[in-house]
């Protein structure tokens, strides 16, 4: 049961979130001018790395407002939350 | 009797009767229920697993593999359960899980004679054929000859209660290590948790004779507890095993509450209570596990643990019998001994495998009369269903003597108990010369101390708590780590796995590993001959460690074997993994308050008294209950629904469409937004019209479709599938939240603020407009897909002209509150039309007859609008979500793609069943009987149609459009059924009646 600190409502346990994939995977801004293997890596290829991800979550009990971790795969660490827009934090060492 | 007079921390003023096998017995207040046993003579306390061997108490604790009993009877029976962990009670009732009729003359012991051939996968490797005989006759038969208690068969009459408790520190263990390491962070102001399984804190303190700063260490223990009780910032909690360790030190532990009182004694009090722990900092305090030494017979009762000898001899004043042997390879074990000769004055010989005793240890025993063989080991053990005597063989050669006695303390080395440590997850490092697994790093923010950091002598572990306290400290930003320095100390063991290993020949008798699973040693190298390489594979295939007892007096001893075998050394085959929980957890504390209603929340419609009180029988349809037909008196499903849907069409039926999801959004930009996630066009939409709408994913799949009214300029009510109607909510905010949060737009669930009566048939209009005098109903005043607000019954209303049916059809929307009213209004006003209610059943057979989809019927994620022949609600001039995906090869490809179409059986009786196959027809050349068919697409809706008089289905065909009126086949177990390919609208094809038949 991870600690996930939502940005507005603090520390809460992971039974209320939701868990929405890769993070800053934005939507195409024109798809039809991608090509079919460009659009297909949008809607179908997402990165599996072990190590930090970028990945979003959704305080689906609580506030409902959707968010950025910087979750480590293997540890489950996660080193900072923030929100849509912001920068994701640094890099631990 | 076996008391040692005046020893023990037991209430002889309190004597308890109790009942095992049927035998009155009596012990007393402070007894578990394997030492009343013992004190009462009892060694013999049950039959193994598969060989059916008498056997005996091996541990004072919850590793015991051999006492397993079944406690009371009835419902507030419970299997399984340790006897060295239960609390007496007066009229307690527990009996031997295994041994038909009788532990002493058990039948199964047959087993033990054939046991030559009840080798390691023996089961596998025998009862392969026939087929069939698995299932019927071997297992039922396997089963009852191995199985282990029996489950309740009555519902539990318990309550089990759940806490959350977040601390800085968590302590898991009230031994010396972890009392002392409490008692450090306590004073330093900490938030703190300690946490100890037993009765009563000290652990090991209270089974042996030891001094803490000049007192008694059980009364220091007593002291300690006094003190952290009383702080502000101290919980502790007895009675209670941390059983799992999870991310985010998230740890669970089960506190046993009333328990030891017996069953129905405290009424209206939980029994237990699951404790959810979220803590900074956990040091885990959790001891160690006495191992044994494999030898010959080594499973004969009266053989146990020295430290389960030392603990019956100190905390309960049992001696185990009149003359005792003791075999060990280390010091603490040495001492043990010692320490239960103090009040047994029992013990004879101690044959130590290490040439060279410690020469302080040596000493003492002398002094007390006892001989040491040094240099020796325990061959094997003689007796029938008790030992009567032990060959001790030098390790050098040599003849052996045999030393008779009634009992025998083994003490192989100590395990530390790692299991919560390596579910941290942590990893383990082998000391070579404590001979045991330590922990290493964790993930986590862990400390491990005392003996289960392989600090085995008391100075030593509580020297090492206390700078695992100052780093705990630390850790939390409460202070320096203080530099105390822990110091080393020495077991002084030999490390000794198996007596055949160590002389290097074979001994007769049974050599066992695992006594609850009966492994043996034997059975351990036949799986390393075998090719099992990996410890994993050698635990299932041997099914060492499986048991209830999960190994833990077994594993190590195993892993040690099977290096051994494989010319490995042991770090290098590595354990087994550690999982939760730590020892077994009755279901009933998991379930804690979520049984029966509380399961699940059930959501119910205003109207649902009056269903229920119509005799509606009901389907869930996510959480919902919603009527699926309303029988009369001697109908079934079948009749109600012919009549139901007949009566819909002839003349007027009600349903209750409240459950359907509503999202009321808002905002300049709304109608920009419904253009984004619909496929259709929705900016010209007029306010106070309606739109059938289609969303997909970014893949091009439908996701849900439902109808959406313009209620103004900037504001529009969006229905969604019942079941979709959250995920739909999410989707929209998903978007608005991260892809477009410049748009202005609001949604809102509303779908439980209003009640949704649909009026449908032609007399429809009839029954509103006696309900709605002031609202013209003239088609040319209130058209198909337009909705109007208007006073029904009395109530203010919003009316949407719109039909999942194809007839005329109003659906009445009114404040929930409101809903019942207008519910009994519509049937009041109904009753010259005799309008039927009905359900989904039935709404189910109109829609399909008309080919209207329902998500997740028709749909399954792989199927676009077009595959649906929805084309004309995918618009080609904007974008939309999942837009593009539409060019994309695999969905534009022009052959190939699953498409909807209608099927009507040759047979008019005959409904397909939804899901089956079906295949080309024998007339095409792509059948082969010979080989079979492929599957060219299946059933995803099939009802008989008391309108249409024929049964008809929906189905999804590969290129079906271009089968249109021929046949294909419904592949089912019987044959194959034929069915003929048509259109998927079977009733009213020119769409005639949406307006009425006037």
């Amino acid at each position: 049961m991870l600690n996930i600190r939502c940005p507005w409502c603090g520390p809460r346990d992971e039974i209320e979130f939701s868990y929405g994939g890769q993070a800053h995977v934005p939507y195409p801004g024109d798809p039809a001018t991608l090509t079919d293997a460009e659009w297909a890596q949008y809607v179908f290829m997402r990165d599996n790395p072990k190590g930090v991800f970028l990945e979003r979550w959704m305080h689906a009990h609580g506030c409902r407002r959707w968010f950025n971790a910087a979750r480590h795969t293997v540890t489950h660490e996660i080193y900072g939350t923030y929100k849509p827009g912001e920068k994701p934090p640094e890099r631990p060492a | 009797m076996s008391r040692i007079p005046g020893a023990g921390r037991i209430d002889r003023a309190r004597p308890l009767g109790f009942t095992f096998n049927g035998r009155k017995l009596t012990g007393y207040a402070g007894d578990t229920l394997a030492s009343a046993l013992l004190a009462n003579g009892v060694h013999l306390v049950g039959r193994s697993y598969k060989y059916h061997r008498p056997r005996g108490i091996l541990s004072a604790g919850c590793e015991e593999p051999n006492a397993i009993v079944q406690l009371e009877r009835g419902a507030h029976t419970t299997p399984d359960l340790r006897a060295t962990e239960i609390e007496l009670y007066d009229g307690l009732e527990a009996s031997s899980v295994n041994g038909s009729p009788g532990v002493r003359f058990d039948l199964g012991s047959i087993f033990g004679l054939a046991s030559p051939i009840l080798v390691a996968g023996f089961y596998n490797k025998t009862f392969k054929w026939p087929k069939a005989f698995w299932e019927r006759v071997y297992e039922p038969a396997l089963r009852r000859a191995a199985g282990l208690g029996v489950a309740p068969d009555r519902p539990d009459p318990d309550i089990y209660d759940r806490a959350h408790w977040h601390c800085d520190a968590l302590v898991v263990g009230a031994g010396p290590a972890g009392l002392t390491a409490a008692l450090d962070l306590a004073r330093a102001g900490v938030r703190l948790v300690l946490v100890d399984e037993g009765a009563a804190f000290g652990g090991s303190l209270l089974r042996r004779p030891a001094e803490i700063d000049g007192i008694r260490g059980a009364r220091w223990a007593a002291q300690v507890e006094r003190e952290l009780a009383s702080m502000p910032n101290v919980l502790v909690l007895k009675r209670t095993t941390v059983f799992g360790y999870y991310d985010h030190n998230y740890l669970m532990g089960v506190e046993k509450r009333t328990d030891h009182l017996g069953p129905g004694r405290t009424k209206g009090v939980a029994r237990q209570r699951l404790w959810h722990f979220r803590a900074g900092r956990v040091v885990l305090a959790t001891g160690s596990l006495e191992r044994p030494v494999v030898f010959g017979n080594n499973d004969l009762p009266g053989i146990v643990l020295a430290n389960a000898a030392c603990a019956y001899a100190h905390e309960f004043g049992v001696s185990l019998g009149k003359r005792g042997v003791a075999f060990v390879n280390n010091d603490a074990g040495f001492q043990l001994v010692l320490d239960t000769h103090a009040l047994s004055r029992n013990i004879s010989h101690v044959v130590d495998a290490r040439a060279t005793p410690s020469q302080a240890l040596a000493a003492q025993a002398a002094a007390a009369g006892i001989e040491v063989l040094a240099g020796h080991v325990v061959a094997c053990a003689h007796g029938r269903q008790r030992v009567s005597s032990v060959e001790a063989q030098p390790l050098s050669g040599g003849g052996s003597r045999r030393l008779a006695c009634d009992h025998v303390l083994v003490s192989g080395g100590f395990n530390p108990v790692v299991h919560l440590f390596s579910q941290s997850p942590g990893k383990l490092r082998y000391d070579d010369a404590l001979a045991c697994f330590l922990p290493a790093e964790s993930l986590q923010s862990v400390g491990v101390t005392g003996a289960a950091n392989g600090r085995f002598t008391l100075a030593s572990a509580r020297r090492e708590a206390r700078a695992e306290a100052a780093r705990s400290l630390a850790k939390l930003g409460r202070g320096s780590n203080s530099g105390v320095t822990p110091f080393e100390d020495e077991l002084r063991l030999k490390p000794l796995w198996s007596v055949q290993l160590a002389l290097d020949r074979a001994i007769p008798g049974k050599h066992f590993v695992d006594f609850q699973h009966d492994v043996c040693e034997r059975d351990i190298r036949l799986a390393a001959q075998e090719g099992f390489r990996s410890v994993e594979h050698t635990k299932r295939y041997t099914t060492t460690g499986m048991a209830t007892d999960q190994g833990k007096t077994s594993n190590v001893v195993a892993l040690a074997l099977l290096a051994d075998k494989l010319a490995k050394p042991i770090p290098e085959v590595g354990t087994t993994t550690f999982r939760p929980p730590y020892t077994p957890v009755v279901f009933g504390a998991l379930a804690g308050r979520d049984r029966g209603e509380l399961s699940d929340p059930a959501r119910l419609t205003p109207m649902h008294t009056w269903h229920v009180e119509h005799g509606a029988e009901f389907e869930n349809v996510g959480q919902w209950k919603r009527p699926w037909y309303f029988p009369r008196a001697g109908e079934d499903m079948h009749a109600a629904v012919r009549r139901e849907s007949k009566a819909v069409r002839a003349s007027a039926g009600v349903m209750d469409a409240t459950t359907l999801g509503k999202i009321d959004i808002q905002g300049q930009d709304a109608a920009e937004f419904l253009n984004r996630v619909y496929t259709n066009a929705w900016t010209r939409l007029a306010v106070g019209a309606c739109r059938y709408g289609v969303m997909c994913k970014p893949d091009g799949m439908v996701m849900d479709d439902g109808v959406t009214a313009r209620l103004a300029q900037d504001r529009f009510l969006m229905t969604t599938t019942t079941g979709n109607a959250a995920r739909v909510l999410d989707w929209l905010e998903e978007w608005l939240q991260t892809e477009w949060p410049e748009l202005d737009v609001y949604c809102t669930s509303v779908t439980e603020q209003w009640a949704t009566v649909a009026v449908v048939g032609p007399n429809s209009r009839r029954i509103l407009q006696a309900l709605a005098p002031g609202l013209d109903l003239s088609n040319e005043a209130f058209p198909f897909m337009t909705f109007r607000e208007a006073t029904v019954a009395g109530v203010a209303a919003r009316v949407f002209r719109i039909s999942f049916s194809g007839e005329l059809s109003y659906e009445i929307n009114v404040p929930a509150w409101h809903g019942l009213a207008l519910w009994k209004a519509v049937m009041e006003a109904g009753k010259p039309y005799d309008v039927t209610p009905y359900g989904t059943e039935t709404m189910h057979v109109l829609r399909a007859e008309k080919g209207y989809i329902i998500i997740g019927q028709e749909t399954d994620g792989t199927v676009t609008p077009q595959d649906l022949g929805m084309d004309w609600v995918v618009s080609k001039q904007k974008r939309f979500i999942g837009s593009r995906s539409f060019s994309r090869a695999d969905t534009a490809r022009g052959s190939g793609r699953k498409q909807l179409v209608g099927l009507l059986p040759q047979d008019r009786y005959f409904v397909a069943p939804e899901g089956a196959h079906l295949v080309a027809s024998p007339r095409f050349s792509t059948f082969d009987p010979a080989r079979g068919s492929p599957s060219i697409g299946h059933v995803t809706s099939s009802y008989y149609s008391p309108n249409l008089e024929h049964a008809f289905a929906l189905a999804l065909v590969a290129d079906g459009r271009a089968l249109l009126g021929q046949t294909v086949q419904c592949a089912l177990e019987g044959g194959l059924r034929a069915m003929k390919v048509v259109d998927p609208v079977f009733y009213d094809k020119e769409g005639k009646r949406r307006d009425g038949i006037d």
